[in-house]
């Protein structure tokens, strides 16, 4: 092939492929309508009675949890992790850019924001306690490459009465198998806050293990329960834990949801088969509800019954009281 | 002892010390590179966001793929050097890898939210990448006379980082204009990709100098007797031995973090520093290291590296630590294979080359697993510590094992 030649063959694929990644974008663009920015609802949606979820289209709201198959009163935020709890919710909201960036915003009784936290990564896991006053979230922060498998996850922890933030919370002094433990790789996720505001449970992930771990807020001490126990749930009597629980090394079918009771330390299978990789919320005191393949499932929490679906098009479910 | 054989074939002429010229088949591949590098630190970019917030997955899930396929891409690697030398096709061998990977960018969308189709697909991408890293490394240097080697991988090495730091910019560009459209995505990388491909078929030209005699061997046994050279078996032995003591990227970004002193988001912002002091140096490195000498260049890339471990463990200043990591790539990746190539024949140039960096990387990878364990027990700044101090010993025994080659 003559320069001349290659030169027009090389211009030729130029306009080809340009044009087909051009013509793709701008196809994609007309299919999914840029998402609105997030706007407080005009009419709250947060009353109790109400299951709270995020819709397929990234906007929290709401439905009577007496009718969750009713068309859902939208008007909420846009977040890409929602929980409440006491008339105070957390939303959390991916920055995606060249850095991506979440934002914790704390929202009122009236949806509009009071606090906004920027962070690191990509939203995980967000949850408020049960009065309103404790709320916890994590993200994602991943390294330079998908490549080298390198990121970590941080769990941050803001007390909103006295307005005091943790951003991670990996430096809390933890004590594991009943050993003052230190180690690099320590990664906590999954918070989970008992009535006290106080005592906490989490993940912690350490040399390649998972374990459960009991925290003390105000002590600012830690110390693991059990292995192979992640995002727990703290049921409303703060009698039982709801966890996922690793059964398999295929990616597919790696979790199952397990309840844990505090005082016999009891395990028991939820009827649950599928793989749930979401940190529960209890509907009510013998039911959780999840996320799985886009839509919000419930289950019994004793491991009797089968799963049903709650809601279509939906996940971050939780029950307004 | 090879150095008569690897007499660069495009018919370069003997060329002035201070010539900035780099032979035409070099841009080539710098080109194709860079775009390419576009192509992939695009995916790269966004794949977290899709898998978790798209998709609803678990990075961890990848976390334990991503283990299990380092074994698979170093025999690809080792096989595939091997096929080109064989078959004497390096560009084919090359354009394969190329190809794979362009083709992965397609399967994603395909592979919809099945971990397993995108465990399989990810893993598919770093055996492209396996494939193709040997071969372009071993026309490089064929293609540049032995005085301008450090040069010519160096112009290479800054073509490839500018593109990967373009790749997430393009990205971030696209997910905006179509609103978060991540398959916009991956279509607009597939079409980057296949003109790196283009690229690559019409540009990038394979010199193979008519054989003297009968076709020498190819074999896995003739590649293994490489390291019966004495020279060629050190350098080997030094990069490994370096390799086991140098700290994993991501150690280092940590340890920054830890020391904290600025926004956790800026936290995925460190590698781009990092790159962009790497984008700097690697072409007036690469110069350096032909006029100087490439060993001890390479060495002293080395020493940079003790200096930011230095610095990391007293002031822990973070700009000095970035372009000290900078200068240790630029000093380092390119030039070794500088160093290597000329010791290699021609016909089994590619095995060698793939030889060496497999052995790195195994190195590497030990050594993460290695400053893992250290730190558990002692604490980061002991580890730290036992780094620099390691790194300064293997650094003592490298020089005096390859002072002659110097």
């Amino acid at each position: 092939m003559t320069p001349v030649r290659r030169l027009l063959v090389l211009l030729a694929a130029l306009a080809v492929l340009g044009g087909a990644a051009a013509g793709y974008a701008a196809w994609a663009a007309r299919r999914d309508p840029a998402p609105v920015q997030e706007e407080a609802g005009r009419e709250s949606a947060l009353r109790p009675g109400r299951l709270m979820f995020r819709t397929a289209a990234g906007r929290v709201a709401g439905v009577p949890l007496t009718a969750t198959s009713a068309v859902p009163e939208a008007g909420g935020p846009a977040c890409d992790r929602f929980s409440t709890g006491g008339g105070t919710s957390i939303c959390l909201v991916a920055r995606p850019g060249p850095v991506a960036t979440t934002h914790a915003v704390i929202l009122d009784r009236s949806m509009r924001e009071t606090r906004r936290i920027k962070l690191a990564g990509i939203p995980n896991r967000a949850r408020m306690s049960q009065s309103g006053r404790m709320a916890s979230w994590t993200v994602f922060v991943t390294g330079d490459s998908y490549s080298e498998g390198g990121f970590s996850t941080w769990t941050g922890i803001l007390d909103t009465r006295t307005g005091y933030a943790v951003t991670n919370i990996e430096d809390i002094p933890l004590t594991l198998n009943g050993r003052r433990y230190h180690a690099p790789d320590v990664n906590y996720w999954g918070v989970t806050f008992a009535a006290d505001d106080n005592r906490f449970y989490a993940t912690v992930a350490t040399g390649g293990k998972t374990y459960l771990v009991e925290g003390d807020y105000g002590r600012w001490q830690a110390r693991t329960l059990r292995e192979n126990a992640e995002c727990p749930s703290l049921s409303p009597d703060g009698t039982r834990l709801v966890f996922k629980k690793r059964v398999s090394a295929d990616p597919a079918r790696m979790w199952r949801l397990h309840l844990l009771d505090l005082a016999t330390m009891r395990e028991t299978p939820l009827a649950e088969r599928a793989s749930v990789d979401d940190q529960v919320a209890w509907l009510d005191g013998r039911t959780v509800m999840y996320g799985r393949a886009g839509d919000v499932w419930s289950v019994p929490a004793d491991g009797s019954g089968a799963p049903t679906r709650l809601v279509r098009g939906a996940s971050s479910p939780v029950a307004v009281r | 002892m090879y150095i008569s054989a690897s007499r660069a074939a495009d018919g370069a002429r003997p060329r002035s010390r201070l010539s900035f010229a780099v032979p035409g088949n070099v841009l080539a591949l710098g080109a194709v590179s860079l775009v390419t590098d576009i192509s992939s630190e695009m995916v790269t970019a966004v794949l977290p966001l899709y898998l978790t917030l798209s998709l609803g997955l678990n990075l961890l899930q990848f976390g334990l793929l991503d283990g299990l396929s380092f074994g698979v891409t170093a025999l690809v690697r080792l096989a595939g050097g091997n096929l080109a030398d064989r078959w004497r096709r390096r560009k084919l061998v090359a354009g394969l890898g190329y190809g794979l990977s362009a083709l992965c960018r397609l399967a994603l969308l395909a592979a919809g939210g099945s971990v397993t189709a995108l465990g399989a697909v990810i893993a598919a991408d770093r055996t492209g990448k396996g494939l193709r890293t040997a071969p372009r490394d071993a026309l490089i240097s064929l293609s540049v006379p032995p005085d301008g080697l450090g040069q010519a991988f160096g112009v290479h090495r800054a073509m490839d980082t500018f593109g990967a730091l373009l790749g997430p910019l393009v990205a971030f560009a696209v997910l905006t204009g179509t609103g978060g459209a991540y398959d916009a995505v991956f279509v607009v990388s597939f079409c980057v990709a296949v003109l790196g491909v283009l690229l690559l078929l019409m540009y990038v030209r394979d010199p193979r100098p008519p054989l003297p005699g009968p076709r020498p061997a190819t074999s896995p046994r003739a590649v293994a007797a490489l390291l019966r050279d004495a020279a060629f078996r050190r350098v080997c032995v030094v990069a490994a031995l370096l390799g086991l003591v140098t700290l994993s990227d991501a150690f280092v970004y940590l340890l920054l973090q830890k020391r904290g002193g600025f926004g956790a988001e800026y936290f995925p912002l460190l590698p781009l520093g990092t790159a962009a002091a790497y984008l700097l140096l690697a072409v007036p490195v690469g110069r350096l290291a032909d006029r100087l000498g490439r060993v001890p260049v390479f060495l002293a890339g080395h020493v940079a590296l003790i200096a930011a471990y230095l610095v990391l463990i007293g002031p822990g200043w973070l700009v000095a630590v970035l372009v000290l990591q900078g200068a240790f790539y630029a000093a380092t990746d390119g030039v070794l294979m500088a160093v290597a190539g000329p010791m290699l024949p021609a016909h089994l140039r590619t095995s060698g080359l793939a030889l060496l960096q497999t052995g790195q990387a195994g190195a590497r990878l030990l050594s993460s697993i290695l400053f893992g364990a250290v730190w558990t027990v002692w604490g980061s700044a002991q580890g730290l510590a036992v780094m620099a101090a390691g790194l300064a010993v293997c650094l003592l025994g490298a020089w005096s094992v390859v002072r002659r080659h110097a």
